[in-house]
């Protein structure tokens, strides 16, 4: 067993009184996908804050190979190779170019090309629209775009909050074709979802019930148990 | 990054150059190379980093005093002069670091209340054996008009190339995105703390430096006058007139509107302040961005 690339241990957090998160245990190894299944509330988001260090942890620890970085900020992080991908990763003034450049402005200059023109191959809709402003996207398109400038920053781990959220089935299906191949490059994933069709690139599975984080499952497993199956998809599988 | 340099500021730098030649109101030419150098400092720090010092005049102020107290007290040459004054508005500057926590109005109406206590501070009487107090200062550095024009020059040259630089770097890129959505930047890698801070200096800079040019070349003057308001007015005016964040609309808000004012505002203020008002409501309601928001619509049809 290879050592975790991402460790987190007895995690708690939350906003003033409240708490949500009551000592999260999860780890993702390098190149590995882990799928975090919760309902709304279940403190998916709070979980993926701490992570990339918007919220401070209130006790617990979070470990990136081996090294304690809970007290960190939020851009050394990144900088580590810890990235994070939201609705909040684009900035709608700058063009698309523009944004991409951010991802990638602690990379070299030279792989920052290269890895430009693997990305817009991947996403052909950023490349025909690359000099106009990242407003001017469809909500599908400024996913792609989130996605696009997390992955130009050469992220060892990208944490990813609902990305199938207010996509089209078909987008949906155009968003995990990209991630897979990303896996396949050799990123680790750590998605936050509610869509099943995730499941299939995930190694691990972990659910999120009561601000607690449960032993991690095969997808297989995950597919098989009927009571996870109506708690987090519904009937319909 | 060239094309900037080469399409305007060169040209803008060769005609203010010549123009002392053929055009022999030398006081007012260096009014103009005042406001080009406050407009464009005032658009680093809200072109790149959106915030906007109704203060602004804070840091002229301090480079004036700067200037006049190491020349009186210290019997600083000009030249040096020049520098403290720098220097007095970078130590501005980053005492008044704190405002940056501040966002939108209040960090402007805080920045406005800092450059009037620094008025009432050096104008206060008890202090007049060290600043002149509410009597001014009378300089003896004496009369240099082309050293300072020259002078002027080159801090409005250095203020343009940084704003031409930051267009096309990716210390500006990051400036920007952390103006667009700070929390985003954060979570891109970018320190932004860093990049306002520098930034915010840099636009203290350009204008304490030129502050203590004006001093200079005014040699007489009351703290009000340096401490003047409507120096960061015109500044924000022209500015947003012309377009803040771009290079060139800066240079055409100081060149239009100043014009303006000093073809009609001294001779029919009345009319003046109709057309000048009359103006900026309209740009202000149909353009925004400014002057370069319409050269932007009319480059893209």
């Amino acid at each position: 067993m290879t050592s975790a690339l991402l460790e987190i241990a007895g995690l708690h957090a939350g906003y003033g009184s409240i708490r949500v998160l009551w000592g999260v245990d999860l780890a993702v190894r390098t190149g590995e996908t882990a799928v975090l299944l919760g309902a709304n509330g279940a403190g998916k988001t709070t979980l993926l804050k701490c992570l990339a260090g918007l919220l401070p942890a209130r006790g617990g620890a979070i470990r990136w190979r081996g090294e304690d970085i809970t007290r960190l900020p939020a851009r050394v992080r990144v900088r580590r190779g810890l990235c994070h991908m939201s609705e909040l990763g684009i900035f709608p003034d700058l063009t698309i170019a523009e944004n991409l450049d951010l991802g990638a402005l602690f990379v070299d200059r030279a792989t920052a090309r290269r890895r430009r023109a693997e990305l817009y191959t991947l996403f052909p809709i950023l490349a025909e629209r690359r000099h106009a402003a990242a407003a001017t996207l469809s909500g599908g398109q400024r996913k792609m775009l989130g996605i696009a400038r997390a992955l130009a920053a050469e992220p060892a781990l990208l944490a990813m909050d609902e990305p199938s959220a207010g996509l089209s089935p078909k987008l949906v299906g155009t968003v995990i074709e990209s991630l897979a191949r990303c896996r396949a490059a050799g990123l680790a994933l750590l998605i936050a979802e509610q869509n099943v069709r995730f499941l299939d690139l995930a190694d691990t599975v972990f659910t999120l019930e009561g601000g607690r984080a449960a032993a991690a499952l095969t997808p297989d497993a995950v597919r098989q148990d009927d009571r996870l199956r109506r708690a987090y998809f519904g009937m319909g599988m | 990054m060239w094309r900037d340099l080469g399409l305007v500021v060169l040209p803008l730098l060769a005609v203010l150059a010549v123009l002392p030649a053929v055009y022999d109101n030398g006081a007012l030419l260096l009014n103009f190379v005042v406001f080009l150098v406050l407009a464009q400092g005032l658009n680093l720090t809200y072109g790149f980093s959106g915030y906007l010092p109704f203060g602004y005049v804070g840091f002229f102020g301090a480079g004036a005093y700067g200037f006049a107290m190491s020349v009186t007290l210290a019997g600083a040459p000009p030249l040096l002069g020049v520098l403290a004054g720098g220097g007095a508005s970078l130590l501005v500057g980053l005492l008044l670091t704190p405002l940056l926590r501040l966002q939108g109005a209040y960090f402007g109406l805080a920045s406005l209340a800092a450059a009037e206590a620094l008025l009432h501070l050096i104008g206060n009487p008890n202090l007049q054996p060290v600043t002149g107090g509410p009597y001014g200062v009378k300089l003896q550095a004496g009369y240099a008009p082309l050293l300072t024009y020259a002078l002027a020059l080159a801090i409005l040259a250095l203020t343009m190339l940084l704003v031409a630089w930051l267009r096309h770097a990716r210390f500006g890129l990051r400036l920007l995105a952390a103006r667009d959505d700070a929390l985003a930047a954060a979570m891109a890698g970018i320190d932004i703390v860093r990049g306002r801070l520098v930034i915010w200096l840099a636009s203290a800079l350009a204008a304490g430096l030129i502050g203590a040019v004006f001093a200079w070349r005014t040699a007489t003057f009351f703290p009000d006058a340096v401490f003047d308001l409507n120096f960061s007015i015109f500044a924000i005016v022209f500015t947003l007139f012309g377009g803040a964040g771009t290079l060139a609309g800066p240079v055409f808000g100081v060149l239009l509107l100043y014009g303006l004012y000093n073809a009609i505002g001294l001779s029919a203020p009345q009319y003046f302040q109709l057309a000048y008002g009359v103006l900026i409501m309209l740009l202000a309601l149909f353009f925004p961005e400014g002057l370069a928001g319409i050269a932007r619509r009319i480059a893209d049809g």
